[in-house]
């Protein structure tokens, strides 16, 4: 078996098993738990909790005014990679193959160029993203091993993407089964770390979101 | 057959000019990307050349490679074999059978010991002593190693010789190999492929017979000149694929709109060959101009590749149902660690509490 099929064949099926193993786990693990009990009555006025939940998630895309000039970088750069990232994992043709072989339905592409300035915009905004955390002391104190595997993890895919899309440092098989195998560990590491936040976060605001919301806080 | 006299007098003989000479050897350098200079040296190489004595033997194969070379354009293979080789034994084509044809074969290998070349086409059937193919009671393994002890070199055509090619394929009831696992250290090319161009088994013979080496090959073995580049590289639909446009099948609007054909399973991006600069019958077309998407027939285990139409983005395997038992699995993990969270926090709830508590 050669690289590539192997690739796409066992390390592709093993990863994504793990992937959705890991992820309903967690997820179902989260939801199923008790309810947080709040014996506190209702403020006057309080919305009600879908709302709270809602204004918390949509709210919080946003830094408050407060905090918007101190953290303008971060939430640039990074709503930059996270669109980039969107852009390349959902506009490319291949990509929506991939998921119309899992999913059964597909949509339009992007134009190959557009997919390729997004990624190198993307792989450029992530070098920034550790290039901050590396030099912002605070940022450093409180990065632990899990955010720059992360970081690794979601970098790789992204170079090994280019790379293969433009044919450097080797033969297209050999760069296309590298990019796969990099996306098989992202995928392994996905439900385990911090990269999990692409589902929890919904939660966790809307959690925060009905706790503030009924005590009276304004979100 | 002995060779004595050299290409150049042979062909003063037969009235072919040097200058048609020097043409046919420039057309073979420039289909092999050699530099201008080399055609020169190509047609001198060649001059003094001997007709170079191959043997051509089939093994476990569907003679569409010999299909193939008898359909070369320039050099025909009429050219080739009355010019510049002297076919000694080829089943398909020699007059003679049987015994007769055999005596041919031994006679060659007699005659030209360490010079001959082998050309082979087929895989070769090694399970139980090889007795899946065998020719006048001789089995293709036991043929195989007695022609090409004293071969100069050995030339595999198709992919069935150069990596096992259908026979091979899953589950290969006769333990089919590639020449490649059988002869040893003996210098070899593959031109894969199913059938190969058949300008590249012209080409390569031709380099060999100029130059009396092989030419530069890739980590298949295959002469860099033909599979130095993939069909997607030199496509001329590769724009349509930067474009994102595409057929989704192979009768609408973007199939007669000669779209990229990526969708509906083309190996293009994979596979090494010359078919989307070469084309075929006389530079006339090639699969991908004909409608088709390309198989990928010239890479090694092209068969077991997960279908001709599947796409090749798509995962190999059974995905779905691996998944469908992930995600049960994973929503019983779930339930469960939410069964012992709950179970934890009623018995530590039921616990009595200390003064610090």
């Amino acid at each position: 078996m050669d690289l590539l099929s192997f690739a796409r064949g066992p390390a592709l099926t093993f990863a994504m098993a793990i992937f959705v193993i890991g992820v309903l786990w967690r997820l179902i693990g989260v939801l199923s738990l008790p309810a947080w009990r709040d014996d506190s009555p209702p403020r006057k006025g309080a919305p009600p909790a879908w709302l709270s939940a809602l204004q918390a998630i949509l709210g919080k895309m946003i830094p408050h005014k407060t905090f918007l000039k101190e953290g303008m970088f971060t939430t640039v750069n990074g709503y930059v990679f996270h669109i980039g990232l969107a852009i390349c994992v959902f506009a490319f043709a291949p990509h929506i193959l991939f998921l119309k072989s899992l999913f059964g339905f597909d949509w339009p592409a992007l134009p190959n160029g557009l997919i390729y300035a997004a990624g190198v915009i993307t792989a450029g905004s992530l070098l920034a993203a550790l290039v901050y955390r590396l030099a912002n002391p605070v940022m450093k104190l409180i990065s632990r091993g899990n955010d720059y595997i992360s970081w690794t993890l979601t970098f790789l895919p992204v170079v090994t993407g280019l790379a293969a899309s433009s044919h450097i440092g080797a033969r297209y098989e050999t760069l296309l089964a590298l990019h796969i195998l990099s996306i098989c560990v992202f995928l392994i590491w996905f439900p385990f770390g911090k990269l999990m936040h692409a589902f929890l976060f919904v939660f966790s605001r809307g959690a925060t979101g009905i706790r503030f919301g009924r005590r009276g806080a304004q979100l | 057959m002995k060779n004595v006299q050299s290409l150049g007098a042979l062909m003063e003989e037969r009235g072919v000019s040097r200058r048609a000479f020097l043409k046919y050897a420039s057309y073979v350098a420039s289909l092999m990307a050699l530099p201008p200079a080399a055609a020169a040296a190509m047609a001198e190489g060649l001059a003094k050349a001997r007709r170079q004595s191959v043997i051509w033997l089939s093994f476990q194969e569907c003679t569409g490679c010999t299909e193939s070379i008898t359909r070369a354009h320039s050099p025909t293979l009429e050219n080739l074999i009355f010019d510049f080789i002297s076919l000694d034994y080829q089943e398909v084509l020699m007059a003679a059978c049987g015994e007769a044809a055999d005596a041919a074969r031994h006679a060659a290998m007699a005659d030209n010991k360490g010079k001959y070349i082998v050309v082979v086409e087929g895989s070769v059937p090694t399970k139980d002593g090889g007795i899946y193919s065998a020719i006048g009671g001789v089995s293709n393994l036991q043929m195989l190693q007695e022609t090409v002890e004293n071969a100069f070199a050995v030339v595999a055509v198709g992919s069935c010789a150069s990596f096992g090619g259908i026979p091979k394929a899953n589950p290969n009831p006769t333990g089919a190999v590639a020449i490649s696992d059988l002869i040893g250290g003996k210098p070899l090319i593959n031109i894969s492929g199913c059938p190969p161009i058949p300008e590249a088994i012209v080409g390569s013979l031709s380099y060999i017979l100029s130059f009396g080496k092989l030419p530069e090959l890739d980590h298949l073995g295959r002469p860099k000149a033909f599979f130095g580049e993939t069909i997607h590289d030199r496509c001329y639909r590769r724009p349509f694929y930067e474009r994102g446009l595409f057929a989704d099948s192979f009768d609408d609007d973007g199939a007669r709109q000669g779209w990229c054909l990526y969708k509906v399973g083309c190996k293009g991006p994979v596979t090494y060959n010359a078919c989307a600069t070469l084309k075929w019958n006389g530079g006339v077309s090639f699969p991908i101009q004909s409608g088709h998407g390309c198989l990928g027939c010239s890479e090694p285990n092209f068969w077991d590749g997960g279908g001709f139409y599947r796409p090749l983005p798509t995962p190999l395997g059974a995905t779905g149902t691996v998944l469908a038992g992930a995600a049960v699995a994973g929503a019983a993990l779930g339930l469960g660690a939410s069964h012992l969270a709950r179970k934890h926090q009623k018995n530590y709830l039921a616990a009595p509490k200390s003064e610090e508590d």
